[in-house]
């Protein structure tokens, strides 16, 4: 009954290629397209049976309501009451999808690989919220530890969340041409907000 | 002669001086001049020309209500119209020009306007539109061309960057004078997170000038103090040069920060839209002082009296030796006083009211200064520059009574506070009579999501005109917007100031002709008499006054005029003046330009451009793009000196005769699973999904519940409870939220997951008859007949690359379509172009894709539908089920208007001369309807030439439809005879589908 949607999944990382080829610019903070990333939209109620244990088989942490747990190269976040954004190493992304589909078994619930359908970059540096705070309708300030904030980059959907010295941002691999000139433009050097 | 003083200046640093050009000249100033200090310290006191009449404009204000001061600021790239010189900064290398001057600012040929100013009465537009009707586009529309318009609207692409950002506070204070750093503090004594926004480059306001004691310190050194303790909380946020432009619902703020407006080309951007989700906002706007109307008060050298007192006490600039105080009030007394102390002589002080026995008119007489009360300025002589005014009593009708020679009149009527912010979103005003004046009414203000006041109004903003009471109100108003509790405001010198006397007019008798000498309005020219004649002609509402005489309509919105003339309106009316009204307060504040609004939406980054994992491959290959939604597809790609149509009928012969490749990765694709999913795809699709064998395709339709046609495509069934359904390309998205509202807000018991996977997969159609043998030369998984039938998927690998492929054409050839994580798109694509080399094998683009659907007759949505178009219409009965109970749509194809056999039906049509049938033509019918139009029977829907055929084809709706094969009807021609063109089967190629399998 729970067949994983797909058996066509994200090859090895050596053959994958991300959106953009992972560009860099430096300005008063660092943007640098990573990725690929291995990505999982799992849609579950988070009171399914054993739905934190599938995770945690994982190596990932059921999150709390907009909250993103990371840990190394994995992280579980919460992108809607009945839906989780996984992260896991990409040439890992296929067995954790059959995993996963595993484990929830009889259980009603998603699991589509979409590592190939986002953009991932990284903003970095002592001023990185302040790309963010020219691009996204977000309250920096009130920002809480571990919060995933889904928002806007201008004209598209985005998320992020704060990770080591900055920030993690996911959107569209369609638009990650757009959201790199997004982040280029908002961190030209001289145009800190303050 | 308007000079730079030797001594003082408070904003200025003498020991740097910058060089500016105005109208090609190059002056010198100093850093932190505005640029109309600088222009007066170099004796420009004429800055431009009125908008109707050419009269000689000079600068009547030092800040952001000024009318005249109107700059084309910078040059080419960097051309700014309409700048206000009193707001600009001065800096090295500023360059302005004056505006609407021909051929010279000194000699302006449109000043003869001025002479046939009897010509161009109040209402004057609304005249030449009516009467005579020949007049407007022959006589009266040339000539306002000619002679209107302020700046020059630049011609090239601007050279500077703008940029937007974000923002969230509790408390928003608009102003950073002391009123508004009194709320600050206040606001931010409880912890509450607080923006404190100054339009100025410096703050304070106007106390520093009007020389108030705040805590037994002069006001100046009491601001710099706030301001570093305002600076040191974390809680505070302070930035100057930065105008709070409009308030909107819910406390959302937009302000104009002007980053780099003072250092053009130093890689900042030149100004950022701040976009302020405020909790409370303070309006500690101050107030704006009133100009005086008597006869030849836009001659230049008239000048508000805190203005004159702004450029001697903040610049160091005198705007004359000899100037005249003319007032109502006793505030303008220290415009005189600030003059003597700098060694300006004050000929009068000219004083409308009986008596002047304050401490100010007190401290004046003692400084030897001539006051004449009672008194009013009859006429002000002069063209390009005052030279004298004739006084007389303001009680009679002008008789002058003596002369006295100034350059410089500094007139005041009184302050108006400035109400915008807390009227921006409905705060209402109530009129102060005892200070002839508007202020904000508390008891009805403008109301937040919460059902409480969004806007608190602090100090002269709120009327509280003196310092002392000014601090009083916004402690206690920034301790309100806070929440917090009150703190004890900053204690001022209290002001000892005898109280104004309301002058609308001056001398209250002046006969008409001195009536039409006053100016309410400078920019737009607009007079005392102008108002007078519009409520004789009629006019009682304020609104239509404004609209009809111009009033307060020009770029400074009647920040002078407004009050004035408003009450001018009242007398005439012989009504109260709250009962007249103001007009509406809109955002702006001030112009806030257009690149700040686009923020960084240009160039590369003006919008969204989606890209598929093989669009760099289509720019590199000749590709000519379409916009399909923000998606750019290739139309077709072009080789050697092809034009688009050749490309397109090369692309189709040789998908029809070889193989052909579409990137297809734009398709929506949509998971659909759960123990529900069946059933719900059966509510969806207008056919029956749930029954659909694992492994199979099936084509459906999906409509609104109106019944309308909506989306179609290709349905998949992965497993026993997980389908993928295949949207157009425009509606992914729109599809997917479609099925989240369904599921949400309907079905919120059924069990069913949706997930948008569109940009996991590129996807590619490989369609022709050597498709198969293409795809076997990549290898991998077995694509033949038997194994992957029509309308079936495998899974597998093609040239190593994990895939799906869908046996499905909507070319009405042997099709695949190749599904592959996004990431391999462009290495597939690639696998397909070399292997296919020797079979022929190249791109085609959306159009041979949309000319091949037509030869099969299959439908677009989008072109044979228009969200008015019932799957009925388009003979797609097939596709709808007769068994099922309900899908969406189903009740409203069974209304007696949707289900009526004259609806225009799909047929198709092929002209009798081969030729192609225009876009968009109807089909005629006999007569004609009741407006005298001629009567249509149908309307084509797709009309392409196929090369296929060698002819011209096209889809259409007609009354009757299918029923009426091999009729000759007529579809319109623009600007020839109509079409003839026989009614046929819309499949116009391979009517048996043999070609499908190849």
């Amino acid at each position: 009954m729970a067949d994983p949607v797909s058996t066509i999944v994200s090859a090895p990382v050596s053959a994958a290629v991300s959106a953009l080829g992972n560009p860099s610019f430096e300005g008063f903070a660092s943007i640098r397209e990573i990725g690929p990333l291995g990505m999982i939209t799992l849609r579950v109620k988070p009171d399914v049976p054993g739905l934190a244990e599938a995770l945690q088989a994982l190596g990932l942490t059921l999150p709390e309501m907009r909250r993103i747990v990371v840990g190394g190269d994995r992280a579980a976040g919460w992108m809607g009451p009945d839906e989780y954004l996984l992260v896991v190493p990409y040439a890992e992304v296929s067995a954790a999808v059959a995993r996963l589909s595993d484990s929830l078994k009889g259980q009603h619930h998603l699991v589509a690989d979409v590592s190939d359908a986002r953009a991932v970059f990284r903003i970095s540096g002592a001023k990185a919220d302040q790309v963010l705070r020219k691009l996204c309708p977000a309250d920096l300030d009130r920002l809480e530890p571990g919060e995933l904030r889904r928002t806007r980059a201008a004209q598209v959907a985005a998320a992020f969340w704060h990770q080591d010295d900055g920030f993690t941002l996911v959107c569209f691999r369609s638009v990650a041409g757009y959201v790199m000139g997004l982040l280029q433009n908002a961190a030209q050097p001289g145009s800190e907000l303050w | 002669m308007s000079t730079r003083l030797s001594k003082g200046g408070r904003l200025i640093d003498r020991s740097a001086a910058v060089e500016f050009t105005f109208n090609g000249k190059r002056l010198r100033g100093f850093k932190g001049d505005t640029l109309a200090a600088s222009l007066l310290a170099n004796d420009q006191m004429l800055v431009g020309r009125s908008f109707k009449y050419h009269r000689a404009r000079g600068i009547v204000a030092s800040g952001a209500e000024e009318p005249n001061a109107l700059m084309n600021m910078g040059a080419g790239a960097r051309l700014e119209p309409n700048q206000r010189a009193t707001t600009t900064e001065t800096f090295d290398g500023l360059s302005a020009q004056s505006q609407n001057h021909w051929p010279s600012l000194d000699f302006d040929v449109g000043v003869i306007n001025n002479a046939f100013s009897r010509f161009l009465p109040g209402g004057f537009y609304y005249k030449t539109f009516i009467h005579p009707r020949f007049a407007w586009k022959h006589v009266f529309e040339p000539f306002i061309r000619k002679s209107a318009g302020l700046g020059k609207a630049p011609t090239e692409m601007d050279a500077d960057r703008y940029e937007q950002a974000y923002a969230f506070c509790d408390v928003l204070v608009a102003g950073g004078g002391i009123a508004g750093l009194q709320a600050a503090l206040a606001a931010a004594s409880g912890g509450a997170r607080v923006m404190v926004l100054e339009q100025a480059p410096h703050w304070g306001g106007r106390a520093p000038v009007d020389g108030d004691v705040i805590e037994g310190i002069p006001a100046e050194a009491w601001v710099k103090n706030t301001v570093e303790t305002l600076e040191k909380m974390p809680n505070v946020t302070m930035r100057s040069r930065c105008m709070v432009a409009g308030v909107y619902d819910h406390s959302y703020v937009l302000a104009e920060d002007r980053v780099a407006d003072h250092t053009p080309g130093d890689g900042r951007p030149k100004k950022r839209l701040w976009r302020i989700r405020a909790t409370r906002i303070v309006a500690a706007t101050g107030a704006l002082e009133r100009p005086l109307s008597f006869a030849g008060n836009d001659i230049p050298g008239v000048m508000l009296a805190s203005a004159v007192r702004d450029y001697v006490v903040n610049w160091a600039v005198s705007p004359g030796d000899r100037t005249v105080v003319v007032t109502n009030n006793d505030d303008a007394y220290r415009t005189a006083i600030a003059l003597k102390e700098a060694g300006l002589a004050v000929p009068c002080i000219v004083d409308a009211r009986a008596q002047a026995d304050g401490a100010l008119p007190t401290k004046a007489r003692a400084m030897g200064i001539r006051i004449e009360t009672g008194k009013a300025i009859a006429k002000v002589k002069g063209g390009k520059r005052v030279t004298g005014v004739a006084l007389c009593m303001q009680a009679g009708e002008g008789a002058a009574l003596e002369e006295i020679s100034c350059d410089v009149v500094a007139m005041s009527g009184g302050w108006s506070p400035v109400v915008h912010l807390w009227s921006h979103c409905g705060g209402k005003l109530i009129w102060d009579a005892a200070a002839a004046m508007f202020r904000p009414d508390a008891a009805r203000p403008p109301i937040s999501h919460d059902g409480l006041a969004m806007v608190y109004p602090a100090g002269a903003a709120n009327g509280a005109l003196h310092a002392d009471a000014a601090l009083q109100d916004a402690a206690k108003a920034g301790a309100a917007a806070a929440g917090a509790d009150p703190i004890a405001a900053a204690q001022a010198e209290p002001r000892d100031e005898a109280p104004l006397e309301p002058i609308w007019v001056m001398p209250q008798g002046a006969g008409v002709k001195l009536r039409a000498k006053m100016w309410l309005d400078y920019q737009n020219d607009v007079k005392v008499s102008d108002v007078q004649l519009a409520a004789r002609e009629g006019y009682e509402s304020v609104e239509h006054t404004k609209r009809y005489t111009t009033l307060g309509m020009a770029t400074d919105q009647g920040k002078l005029s407004n009050i004035n003339g408003l009450a001018v309106l009242a007398n005439a009316l012989n009504a109260e003046i709250p009962n007249v009204g103001t007009t509406t307060f809109r955002p702006p504040y001030t112009p806030v330009t257009l690149g700040a609004l686009a923020g960084e939406a240009r160039g590369e980054i003006f919008q969204p451009l989606r890209r598929t994992p093989m669009h760099a491959w289509h720019e590199a290959h000749g590709a000519y793009f379409e916009p399909v939604g923000l998606w750019r597809r290739p139309y077709c790609y072009t080789r050697g000196g092809e034009n688009h149509a050749q490309s397109v009928e090369r692309e189709i012969l040789n998908t029809r005769g070889n193989v052909g490749m579409l990137d297809a990765s734009t398709l929506g694709k949509l998971i659909v699973k759960g123990p529900d999913a069946g059933r719900f795809l059966d509510m969806l699709y207008t056919n029956v999904m749930s029954n659909l064998g694992i492994g199979k395709c099936r084509y459906g339709l999906m409509c609104n519940e109106n019944g309308f046609l909506s989306d179609d495509g290709v349905v998949v069934r992965l497993a026993e409870d997980t389908w993928l359904c295949h949207t157009t390309t425009g509606g992914a998205e729109r599809i997917h939220a479609h099925m989240e509202d369904w599921l949400q807000c309907e079905w919120w018991d059924w069990q069913v997951y949706t997930a948008n996977v569109t940009e996991e997969y590129a996807q590619i159609a490989v369609a022709g008859p050597k498709s198969r043998a293409l795809l076997e030369k990549l290898g991998g998984m077995d694509v033949s007949a038997e194994t992957l039938p029509f309308m079936t998927f495998a899974e597998g690998t093609l040239a190593g690359l994990p895939v799906r492929v869908y046996r499905i054409s909507f070319s009405g050839e042997l099709s695949y379509e190749i599904a592959v994580p996004a990431s391999h798109g462009l290495a597939l694509w690639d696998k397909l172009v070399a292997a296919g080399a020797d079979l022929g094998v190249q791109p085609y683009g959306t159009e041979a894709m949309h000319v091949m659907r037509a030869e099969k007759g299959f439908i677009m949505i989008g072109d044979e539908t228009d969200g008015t178009v019932v799957p009925q219409d388009l003979n797609l009965g097939w596709a709808i089920s007769k068994k099922k109970a309900d899908y969406l749509g189903k009740r409203g194809q069974e209304r007696s208007y949707l289900s009526s056999p004259d609806r225009w039906k799909l047929a198709g049509f092929e002209t009798l001369d081969g030729s192609v049938i225009p876009d968009g033509a109807y089909i005629l019918a006999q007569g004609v309807n009741a407006n005298g139009q001629g009567n249509t029977q149908g309307r084509v829907t797709s009309t392409y030439y196929s090369p296929t055929l060698k002819k011209g084809i096209a889809m259409g709706l007609i009354k009757g439809g299918m029923d009426r094969l091999g009729e000759v009807v007529e579809f319109t021609k623009i600007g020839g005879a109509p079409v003839k063109a026989r009614i046929v089967d819309p499949v116009f190629y391979d009517k048996e589908g043999a070609r499908n399998n190849g």
